[in-house]
């Protein structure tokens, strides 16, 4: 029976159940015990297209298994169980019911072997997710979540229109390798592309996550994205033109982390930037980056997560997660400040750390694969990484100026989940063979060479050194209260000038016609009221006696008439 | 009176720099010892990587520091 199921109906369904479980001790094991046993499911699925059905002669594949779906289906599943734990202090079911039902969603899309299950999928993913930034409960997250939800829904929209142009020149629907040649294969790119955050097409990710709940900004960072990334690397893998895509964003988007206040965004901002090194990894397209682009989705989650829960931990106890008000923390809050730098450690691609032997495999494969350049642009953005996540984070966050707060350590639900987090984070560092083993493709990578463990902790210990000697002659730019422009402006400045400009031209071309209307319609009325009304020509009262004149008139008229006649 | 910690004294930090500075040297010299398996050319080079992430870096910061003058807004900046 599991066989038939897609292992995503557990949370999809549970979580919709979930706000009808009762009590504290039930809904958590209800909220944990779902990814559990999802998980156990996947790991049973056997290979291949599980259950096909023809609907209208469509063939929809709901369930196909193979090692790069089950990859993603393990890290979602690890993701929700520990952004689960992470949020079990919560006593509004609605987080961790959306949260469930937009897991599910995102590892039913996982498994869609067709491109309208996937649209199904993909749209569910947008809708639940909302709810984690509506939970904010303010009017700016409000606000926020409408704007993320207009880019994913379009996202869906751009993707059905693309399937539809595919299935009509093509008749198939089977979501495999796609790439641009294919009909309608430069829309689904675009749908694919939003919901990956590409250049240009980003913002609305540095936009939602930082206004989402505490909890609910981990959840949205694990699967949406990485959705993204699973989705480009089964339909585009070897297209050239996102080894371009790629190396930009791991490059423009680490300028506004250094100079963004918020911590929350500018964890969103090294988001971006290491979804972009996934991106190069599937358009290079080879064995090798594609296991690393596998790699790398499966290790960002994690330490990616990490990152988040450290922040909304501080979020929780202190209320905000602006670098200007923050800082020594790590007097009153000193789990969370160790869980902070693994994360942060981890990104950063220590060796030890999990990023090391995720990202070195991207980065082998540009250099091997003659891509010098983009070698050069990545390595640059590994430099980069360090310095906004890995410094700029745990610093500002934890230690730089003391603010003078002392705010408690994080509830143990939060420390627990950083504590698996972390350890996941270290285990995979020093033991990548676990990780490797999972990869879509069978590899004998060894990331732990002397050359390259030097190299990687010279760029990174320079990275420091330059932060150090920048710091302590002032050269470093504080930390401001203020935003920085990016591409939202196009749409919340001159967008919304345009459209509030265009409906004044509207109103006063109303205005003015109305106003002519009016001005008829009264010379109208009062042209009839003229002829018509109490003294008007046609309407006057006439005497009797008149009456009775003209009628002896016409008779005698008739009179003569009939004598002459 | 809350205790003082290591890091709220001045001198300890500059240990930690101090310490920084000597793992970059101890860095550097490795160079000399391990052989590097060059695959773009650069990378062989000595303290290429050493070299690449001190000045990628301060460049970093420096342009994110001058696109500041351009970008940046006052908070309430799209709620007006």
């Amino acid at each position: 029976m599991t066989a038939e199921l897609s292992p995503a109906l557990y949370l999809i369904i549970g979580g919709l159940l979930t706000p009808l479980i009762r009590g504290r001790v039930l809904r958590a094991l209800w909220m944990l015990g779902l990814p559990v046993v999802a998980f156990i499911a996947v790991w049973h699925l056997p290979e291949g297209a599980l259950h096909p059905v023809s609907i209208f002669g469509l063939k929809l594949e709901i369930l196909r298994v193979d090692r790069l779906s089950r990859m993603f289906a393990y890290v979602f599943l690890l993701a929700a169980f520990l952004a689960g734990i992470f949020s079990l202090h919560l006593r509004s079911a609605l987080e961790p019911s959306a949260a469930l039902v937009y897991g599910g969603a995102a590892i039913g899309a996982v498994f869609c072997g067709d491109l309208i299950s996937l649209f199904v999928f993909w749209e569910l993913t947008a809708v639940a997710s909302v709810f984690l930034v509506w939970s904010t409960g303010t009017a700016r997250a409000f606000h926020a979540g409408m704007r993320y939800l207009i880019a994913q829904v379009g996202s869906g929209v751009l993707l059905l229109a693309g399937l539809l142009v595919h299935w009509n020149a093509t008749g198939s629907v089977a979501f495999g390798h796609l790439g641009l040649e294919a009909p309608g294969g430069v829309l689904i790119l675009l749908a694919f592309g939003i919901k990956c955050a590409f250049p240009l097409l980003h913002n609305w990710l540095q936009d939602a996550y930082p206004e989402a709940t505490p909890t609910g900004t981990v959840v949205l960072s694990a699967f949406t994205t990485k959705l993204a990334v699973y989705a480009l690397a089964r339909a585009y893998a070897g297209t050239e033109i996102l080894v371009g895509i790629g190396a930009l964003m791991t490059a423009f988007p680490i300028f506004y982390a250094v100079i963004e206040n918020d911590l929350r965004r500018v964890l969103a901002y090294s988001l971006n930037n290491q979804l972009g090194f996934m991106v190069v990894g599937v358009g290079i397209g080879t064995e090798l980056s594609l296991n690393g682009t596998a790699a790398h989705a499966f290790t960002h989650i994690l330490y990616k997560a990490l990152l988040f829960m450290s922040m909304g931990a501080v979020l929780h106890r202190v209320g905000t997660t602006r670098g200007t008000d923050l800082g020594g923390l790590y007097k009153s809050m000193p789990w969370t400040t160790g869980f902070c730098i693994v994360g942060a450690a981890s990104i950063s691609a220590f060796p030890l750390f999990s990023g090391f032997v995720s990202k070195s495999m991207i980065l082998s494969a540009a250099a091997h694969e003659g891509h010098y350049l983009t070698w050069g642009v990545l390595l640059f953005a590994s430099a980069g990484v360090f310095h906004h996540s890995g410094i700029k984070i745990p610093f500002f966050a934890f230690f730089a100026h003391d603010s003078g707060r002392r705010p408690r350590e994080a509830p143990f639900n939060m420390l627990l989940a950083m504590g698996l987090a972390a350890f996941l984070c270290v285990g995979i560092g020093v033991w990548p063979q676990g990780l490797y083993a999972l990869l879509p493709y069978p590899t004998d990578f060894v990331p732990y060479t002397d050359s390259h463990v030097l190299s990687q902790v010279q760029l990174l210990v320079f990275s420091a050194l330059a932060f150090t000697v920048l710091m302590r002659t002032g050269l470093y730019p504080p930390e401001m209260r203020a935003i920085n422009l990016d591409t939202e402006w196009f749409y919340r400045r001159l967008g919304k000038g345009l459209v509030l400009a265009g409906s004044e031209l509207v109103g006063h071309v109303y205005w003015l016609a109305l106003s002519r209307a009016r001005r008829r319609v009264v010379r109208a009325i009062g042209s009839i009221y003229r002829h018509h009304g109490p003294q008007g020509l046609l309407a006057r009262d006439w005497p009797s006696g008149s009456m009775v004149l003209w009628v002896s008139i016409m008779l005698g008229a008739y009179l003569v008439f009939y004598l002459i006649g | 009176m809350e205790r003082r910690h290591w890091l709220d004294r001045k001198e300890n930090v500059t240990k930690v720099a101090r310490g920084l500075y000597l793992l970059c040297g101890v860095l550097v010299l490795l160079d000399l010892f391990i052989h590097r398996h060059a695959v773009v050319g650069v990378d062989g080079w000595f303290a290429f990587y050493a070299l690449y992430g001190f000045v990628g870096s301060v460049g970093l910061v420096m342009t994110a520091k001058l696109l500041r003058l351009w970008l940046k807004r006052p908070e309430d900046y799209y709620d007006r």
